[in-house]
């Protein structure tokens, strides 16, 4: 009786810490988390999630049996002033055994399930309904091209529902980590090696994922988008993307010098800039040395290009891989000075002025 | 380490518990005194290292943040991390080596004194040189576990990488040497009667530790002088463009950094092994099984490094052999909770402070080991690695485990060490504030990583839902703060007017408890002589009651080191030749010239000095300096 009221005594004194558990387990209830692990929306997220709730099913058994048991012995053996010495117990074999044996079973439990799920994981998906995608992870932003379509684009990866997405990932720089929380986990990417991942998108929608491995000063700020798009809609973008394309010599790896801006045909595509505005904006983003580092073409890139491709940059949700909404502001604000948004940027501040950026902001917004 | 009675003179022998002043700090070999040292020194990076993790938990406190720069905040995280392992948690256990492994075991001292005060002014000097990166601005930037190819020149100009290169080679020595140090004296200077197997399982779990760091540090170094080669001579070890492989880094600093665990925690181990049983009045639960899976663990703690490289592609062999291979360590694990439980189970149970941080490290351990299984499994790691998830794990097995183990043993041998008792109100109050503090702070990082926040990130946007579960970790880590400020208050507050302590104040079980506290330099006036695994139990035991306070003695005819400055001279070299091999493309070879010169003049001076005090009268010649 008393060890009983003594003990409701006590946990009501944790009542505070309850209190903090109960807000935790609303706050994981909560739906708000775009890029969360628990809702698993592609086959490989699901393996992934499937193994790990196996392993916290175990978990948490294990954690009420054994807090319990401490917790129990706490209560159960608090000792008083006077107490006589406890029988002096070293060690009881067969216990020990039972215990060192459990466990094993446990894991055992787990095992099999883990190594079965190992080898489904590292499969190369095949076939002619294979979906081939190249990542290159960039410090600090995501290229990403489609062989099948001679496409290029970046930071905003396009995907069709239902079809299987093989990735063949590397790095230009350093170690990155591509990581897509509801499709696919994540998988490191190398600058000397190829790295694979697969998924296959369930719904349309967007998705968000971010660089998982630590790669320099603006590693916090490397995220992408994936939009997964009904069959028909994938082909659409994909018929778009190609009208994206440069004349015949493109020629944008070289930074043109001023004396060969007109006849460079680098930043010049099939969509003529809409009035005087965008036409100076086109002026600028070949004079002002953007072109440098940006292709404006999707169809039969350039490849091997420093900055992020803009072929579609005027339809992107974010710019400078997910630090800001594309709004006009914010592009004209990221324009004229990238250190200030996103600090060790790559990207230099090439003193234009405010009008200047309006102008790059309008020819921008022409290439959607 | 001989005994033998040389001293005429009372008086002068006497004199040596009652040195004072920054000379005879300076110049000591008195293990205890090296014990002292380590902890103040480890205890002030400890506190810097929180500060450092205060400043990133303000700076996530709100999305899109800016209350540090990017480029600060990256130093903060790396010299967090960095800070943390090798200036916090690794030098408070080298206190409890320094302290206890002599008293534990009957010893005078430990095997090469002068080589212990080496090991600590080198990991004094390393410390101080890896913080002094803060006062150019180039504090290390690349993380704690520096994954190449980013620490290469091409990505990594400044000097950041570099001090963190030469700090941690640095540190390595002292490490090194204090390994060989702790190896040879639990090897070689025992009581007579303490068997192996009758060590105190802090002894058996240090020396455990001692044989990691003896086999794991040599790959760290390897590592890091590749590294160097690689940033100062243009080798390409490590770089992609000249042939190099990145992964190398990856696999060697994992060989090293695995293992690294379990040096972070088998001290711990060591000391809640001796905590739990004294204040449950019962001896140690399964002490076979207890040194056995301490072994066990260690071994497979060299087999595992990969899983934290699961998110790199393996293929499918290796992750399956290294994923059930890092699930197998958590059976020996299991077999430690299962004793320590087994320990208190029908005993009965004294709830003083050392006793709460000892329960309270098993409850909280359970949590990180349970975790643990969780990224074992591949797929299963394919999501949690490189998230908040995986700091929210290591931090329950390295603060809910190796601190409040190292907290436990801190407040459970301050009598001994300091002479006084701390105040059991602010110490329980100290316990409760860091238990709530500890598990508000990363227990919801399970949830913000599962939830998509990935690691070493300055700042997140808005609409990812973080902000509430870290606005939560904020508020906890402030609580942890407040936890050690009131530590601190206790300390200030007993050592000005604390009680006394007697030498046994809580019915100790191993040797140190059986000498004054604070010990005399000697230690033991008279060779103790062991006759069972708990022999001050027995000794009492077989009296009938408490043992009479020990008396102080003269210490007449007891014969010890002497004091010596070489040690630090030295270990001023060692750290020289570092700074010279930073600083080689500015300054050329002078400054190597310059720590190896000194190193060299050090090293000669320690060899050709009497290594024992010559009592004057005797010899006629003083050693001191």
């Amino acid at each position: 009786m008393s060890l009983a009221a003594r003990a409701v005594r006590r946990l009501s004194r944790l009542a505070p810490l309850f209190v903090v558990l109960l807000v935790l387990v609303a706050a994981a209830c909560a739906r708000d988390y775009p890029q969360t692990t628990l809702a698993p929306k592609g086959d490989l997220a699901r393996i992934e999630d499937d193994i790990f709730f196996t392993t916290v099913k175990w978990a948490v058994l294990v954690f009420v049996l054994v807090e319990g048991a401490l917790v129990y012995a706490i209560f159960r053996f608090r000792g008083k002033p006077g107490d006589a010495e406890p029988e002096q117990i070293h060690g009881n074999t067969m216990v020990e055994i039972i215990w060192t044996v459990i466990p094993a079973l446990i894991l055992a439990m787990i095992a099999v399930p883990t190594v079965k799920a190992i080898f489904k994981e590292n499969e190369t998906p095949k076939g002619p309904n294979v979906l081939t995608v190249e990542v290159i992870g960039h410090q600090w932003w995501w290229e990403f091209r489609y062989p099948e379509y001679n496409l290029t684009t970046a930071n905003e990866l396009h995907v069709p529902v239902g079809r299987t997405v093989s990735l063949k990932m590397g790095a230009y720089d350093v170690i990155h980590s591509f990581w897509l929380p509801e499709f696919a986990g994540k998988r490191d990417v190398f600058p000397n090696r190829e790295t694979r991942l697969w998924f296959t998108a369930e719904e349309p929608g967007e998705y968000s994922g971010q660089c998982a491995e630590f790669c320099g000063i603006q590693h916090g700020r490397m995220a992408f988008r994936v939009e997964a798009q009904e069959p028909a809609a994938f082909q659409t973008w994909v018929d778009h993307m190609k009208t994206l394309a440069a004349q015949p010599a493109a020629a944008a790896v070289a930074a043109p010098s001023t004396d060969s801006v007109h006849t460079s045909t680098a930043g010049a595509t099939v969509q003529q800039p809409a009035g005087d505005l965008a036409a100076q904006g086109q002026k600028l983003f070949l004079t002002k040395g953007c072109v440098g580092c940006h292709s404006l073409v999707a169809y039969n890139a350039p490849q091997g290009l420093l900055g992020p491709n803009l072929a579609n940059v005027g339809a992107r949700t974010y710019i400078a891989a997910g630090t800001l909404k594309n709004t006009d502001e914010n592009l004209a604000h990221w324009i004229r000075n990238p250190q200030e948004v996103k600090h060790g940027v790559l990207m230099p501040v090439l003193g234009v002025t405010e009008d200047e950026a309006k102008a790059l902001v309008a020819f921008l917004r022409t290439h959607q | 380490m001989a005994t033998t009675v040389l001293g005429q003179d009372a008086h002068v022998a006497a004199g040596h518990g009652e040195k004072t002043g920054l000379w005879s700090w300076i110049t000591t070999v008195d293990h205890k005194r090296i014990g002292i040292l380590y902890g103040a020194t480890a205890f002030l990076f400890f506190l810097l290292g929180g500060l450092e993790a205060e400043v990133i938990r303000l700076q996530l406190a709100k999305p899109d943040n800016k209350l540090v720069t990017p480029e600060f905040y990256n130093q903060l995280f790396t010299m967090h991390g960095t800070t943390m392992i090798f200036l916090g948690v690794m030098p408070l256990s080298a206190m409890f080596f320094n302290y206890l492994i002599p008293l534990m075991i009957g010893a005078r001292d430990v095997a090469f004194p002068r080589l212990n005060a080496f090991s600590y002014w080198v990991f004094l000097l390393g410390g101080l040189f890896l913080n002094s990166s803060f006062l150019f601005g180039a504090a290390p930037n690349a993380g704690w576990f520096g994954y190449a190819n980013l620490t290469s020149k091409q990505f990594s100009p400044g000097l950041n990488v570099d001090f963190w290169l030469m700090g941690l080679q640095i540190l390595g020595v002292a490490s090194l040497a204090a390994a060989v140090n702790f190896f040879v004296t639990i090897i070689n200077l025992r009581a007579p009667g303490m068997k192996l197997m009758r060590m105190p399982m802090f002894v058996w779990m240090s020396f455990i530790t001692q044989v990691l760091l003896l086999l794991a540090f040599p790959v760290i170094t390897v590592a890091l002088i590749m590294l160097m080669f690689d940033r100062l001579f243009g080798t390409h070890f490590f770089v992609p463009a000249g042939g190099g492989d990145p992964i190398l880094w990856q696999h060697l600093f994992w060989i090293f950094g695995h293992p690294e665990v379990y040096i972070l925690i088998l001290p711990a181990f060591g000391i809640i092994s001796e905590v739990l049983p004294v204040f449950s009045r019962k001896p140690l639960f399964g002490y076979a099984a207890m040194v056995f899976s301490g072994a066990f663990i260690a071994f497979l703690g060299f087999g595992v490094w990969s899983h934290h490289m699961f998110s790199t592609g393996m293929g499918p062999i290796a992750d399956t052999f290294f994923s059930l291979a890092t699930m197998l360590i958590a059976i020996p694990t299991g077999v430690k909770i299962f004793n320590w439980i087994g320990t208190i189970w029908g005993g009965s149970l004294q709830f003083k402070t050392p006793m709460l941080f000892a329960l309270g490290f098993i409850a909280m351990f359970i949590i990180g080991g349970l975790s643990g299984v969780m990224h074992a499994s591949p797929p299963a790691d394919l999501q949690q690695t490189d998230t908040y998830f995986v700091v929210a794990h290591f931090h329950y097995v390295l603060f809910g485990g190796s601190i409040f183990g190292l907290t436990s043993g801190a407040y459970y041998w301050w009598p001994k060490m300091s002479g006084k008792m701390l105040d059991e109100k602010l110490g329980k109050l100290h316990f409760w504030l860091m238990l709530i503090g500890f598990n508000l702070t990363f227990f919801p990082m399970h949830f913000v990583g599962l939830h998509g926040m990935p690691r070493r990130v300055y700042t997140y946007p808005k609409g990812l839902g973080f902000e509430l579960l870290n606005q939560m970790e904020t508020v906890g880590a402030l609580i942890l703060a407040v936890s050690f400020l009131v530590f601190l208050v206790n300390i200030y507050r007993t050592m000005k007017s604390g009680a006394k302590a007697p030498a046994d104040p809580w019915n100790g079980a191993t040797l140190e408890w059986s000498i004054p506290s604070p010990p005399q330099e000697w230690n033991f006036a008279e060779q103790p002589v062991v006759h069972g695994r708990d022999p001050l139990w027995e000794a009492k035991r077989e009296r009938g009651g408490p043992l009479p306070e020990p008396p102080l003695v003269s210490g007449k005819g007891i014969h010890l080191p002497a004091p010596s400055f070489w040690p630090l001279v030295a270990a001023v070299g060692v750290t020289l030749i570092f700074v010279g091999f930073m600083l080689l493309p500015k300054v050329g070879p002078w400054g190597l010239v310059i720590g190896i010169s000194t190193l060299f003049f050090g090293v000669y001076n320690w060899l050709f000095e009497p290594s024992y005090t010559s009592i004057p009268g005797v010899k006629g010649k003083s050693s001191s300096h």
